[in-house]
């Protein structure tokens, strides 16, 4: 038989029928849906006179709009208002399982997926929403979609799909401690850039890999976007199937035993070729920051802002100097020199409670430096929050001077009323340091949530293992 | 959708990498729950001077005098010209419908981020991808004749510029036949629904923990 990449095998047994062409109809298990992408897909049911061809796989929540604080008193902007009250109307009328905003287990789409369990590995997992590839970390395969696929899934529980090509990047040996999960996906983007990804599902190894808990590894699956795969994955091991056990929508008694068996399969042969190999190797990565308007424009926090000067490459020259004029930042100058304004501690990238302990360890017994406006912290979801609570890591953020918010989506995009004002610096766990992204000319900095802890209490970059 | 015939159009050029979806649609517009209406706040953020929000009139803005979209006669473009990773981003569809109510019909550009790629097709706007040194050479002749135009033969798969040069681009058959013929996706799917139900039995009978 020939080897297969884990990619290979959990696209095989979703294959319904294949075209000459090689495009696929590809069967998809779970469908998560939350209120901006969805929206027009159930007007095209409606209007089509579609019914959904299975309820069971969509667990629906808003997320993207919702306000992180006075959350009893409702949405205040009337056109998000009107955006998630249109969700809820819409899974009343399918009877489709929504947490709603007033829910305690309401959050983050990709965060509560997992957390409760309805994201399982071997699993077809998708999305309106790029960062769906953060459930590839359960050996899943796992993408975004636009809203006519969220429409298409809706009305037929397919996709037509072209395969992907098979991507490996190994972490070889450890990483140091200070150096996590966020600081290896940010160092994989920059070597091998936003677009080295695209055309490929890209499997995530190595001992480094194997060494992140779920947290972590949802981290790096979640930025595999950035690098230009739809989809990010990584084996199924103890780690994985330890995490799963006991959740709500994981199986029970002898399902569970008999997809265990099943999970135990999800690897890539030994023999198993891919179309591209990247190594790399663990103890060189370093604590990272981004520079620029794009992910791939990221260095370590012991480098100096590039200089475009040094550039050959006219094209690239001239968009790093465009992303320093955006960024305000002078060539040459050390990260530690680069001061913040605001501080942003959330996002489906970096909002679980690992996440937010690391930050509180770089928090617990420091202020807010006075040059920082604002530090929010915003849980991946409710159950996040609680648990968050239970350690007292809601206190040390607060009496460190951070705000303590409502689970959402919040700053990472600027949906709803949290964002950067023109000219604002951030220190963001986020993953997207677009222009505009996080407010219209807002700046931000792609970090860890402990250097984003260390950047709100010292002011201004700083390599958290000297702390 | 309909289909997508033989045409000429104005080519406007965006001499960028790395154009987003963030920047093709800025968040705010994204509270929307309609398909249309995009056209006015595409690139929004470079567009206009003044900040935009849902339902400000975008009649009564500053428009910022030096974006290509505002020059005649790029703003009856057609045609966008772009560089590498165009679309890179998030998933939003409504990237797409900005571009298409806006009036485009092409993007070229040397490489497409994937969903974004694969969400064109779903509303007739074609991202055709041609060679990094043809982009190249495009940029230069757009530069040169501000009335530059391109025709668009899919069913060929050729672009011509005006002295008959012809550039040939690879598409998907599958794709360029739903294109052509102006097929809805979820029409043909359903026509095996037959198929997908025969697969669901055979697959829950393997794993029947995902019932």
């Amino acid at each position: 038989m020939t080897a297969l990449t884990l990619y290979d095998k959990v696209w095989q047994q979703h294959v319904v029928r294949e075209e000459k062409d090689g495009t696929a109809l590809l069967y998809i298990d779970r469908h998560l849906v939350h209120e901006v992408t969805s929206p027009q897909a159930f007007e095209g049911l409606q209007i089509n006179q579609r019914d959904l061809w299975r309820k069971s796989s969509i667990l629906a929540v808003p997320d993207h709009n919702v306000p992180t604080t006075d959350r009893e008193q409702g949405i205040s902007d009337p056109v998000a208002r009107l955006q998630v009250e249109t969700l809820d109307q819409n899974c009343a009328n399918h009877a489709i399982t929504e947490f709603k905003m007033d829910d305690r287990r309401q959050g983050i789409v990709h965060v509560i997926g997992p957390e409760q369990g309805a994201t399982l590995p071997g699993m077809t997992v998708v999305c309106g929403d790029s960062h769906t590839s953060t459930h590839g970390a359960f050996a899943a395969l796992a993408f975004g979609i636009g809203t006519s696929e969220v429409e298409h899934v809706m009305a037929t529980q397919c996709l037509l799909q072209k395969k992907s090509k098979n991507m490996r990047i190994t972490i070889e040996g450890p990483v140091e401690a200070g150096v996590t999960a966020k600081d290896i996906v940010l160092a994989i983007i920059g070597e091998i850039g936003t677009a080295g990804g695209t055309g490929f599902a890209i499997e995530f190894a190595g001992e480094a890999i194997q060494n992140l808990s779920m947290e972590g590894r949802m981290t790096v699956c979640n930025m595999t976007i950035e690098a230009g795969a739809r989809a990010g994955m990584i084996a199924c091991d103890q780690t994985t199937i330890d995490y799963i056990k006991g959740r709500p929508y994981a199986p029970q008694g002898d399902l569970w035993d008999k997809a265990v068996d099943h999970w135990h399969t999800l690897h890539s042969d030994e023999s198993a070729v891919f179309d591209r190999e990247i190594v790399i190797q663990g103890a060189e990565i370093q604590p990272q920051v981004t520079w620029g308007t794009s992910p791939e424009m990221v260095i370590p926090v012991t480098a100096s802002v590039p200089d475009p000067a040094e550039e050959s490459d006219q094209v690239k020259a001239d968009g790093m100097q465009k992303a320093l004029d955006y960024m305000g930042l002078k060539p040459n100058t050390p990260l530690d020199e680069v001061f913040v304004d605001k501080v942003f501690i959330g996002s489906c990238t970096n909002s679980r409670v690992e996440d937010l302990r690391a930050a509180a360890a770089v928090a617990k017994g420091r202020k807010v430096a006075d040059n920082v406006r604002q530090a929010l912290v915003v849980p991946g979801s409710g159950l996040v929050k609680e648990a968050a609570e239970e350690e007292g890591l809601d206190k040390i953020f607060i009496e460190a001077g951070f705000e303590w918010r409502e689970p959402g989506c919040s700053m990472c995009l600027a949906m709803n009323a949290d964002r950067l004002e023109p000219g604002e610096r951030c220190a963001s766990t986020s993953n997207r340091n677009f222009e505009g992204r996080q407010g219209q000319g807002g700046r931000t900095h792609l970090v860890s949530p402990a250097m984003a802890a260390a950047a709100a209490v010292f002011g201004h970059f700083t390599d958290v293992r000297k702390i | 959708m309909e289909k997508f015939e033989k045409f000429t159009g104005i080519v406007a050029p965006m001499d960028r990498a790395n154009i987003d979806t963030d920047a093709i649609i800025p968040k705010q517009y994204l509270k929307s729950i309609k398909r249309s209406g995009f056209g006015p706040n595409l690139f929004d953020d470079w567009r206009y001077l003044d900040p935009g929000a849902p339902g400000i009139d975008d009649r009564d803005r500053r428009v910022n005098p030096e974006f290509v979209l505002n020059v005649t006669p790029y703003d009856q473009g057609q045609i966008l010209l772009a560089r590498e990773n165009f679309g890179c981003g998030s998933s939003r569809e409504h990237a797409v419908w900005a571009l298409t109510d806006f009036g485009f019909k092409v993007v070229i550009a040397p490489s497409f981020a994937d969903i974004f790629y694969n969400n064109s097709f779903k509303n007739g706007l074609l991202p055709i991808v041609l060679d990094a040194d043809i982009v190249d050479q495009l940029f230069k002749e757009v530069q040169v004749e501000q009335d530059y135009q391109l025709s668009i033969d899919l069913d060929q798969q050729v672009v011509t510029n005006a002295d008959g040069v012809q550039m040939y681009f690879e598409i998907d058959d599958f794709r360029k036949y739903c294109l052509l013929n102006g097929l809805d996706d979820i029409g043909l799917t359903l026509q095996h629904a037959d198929e997908i139900k025969l697969f669901e039995q055979q697959y829950y009978q393997n794993s029947p923990w995902l019932q």
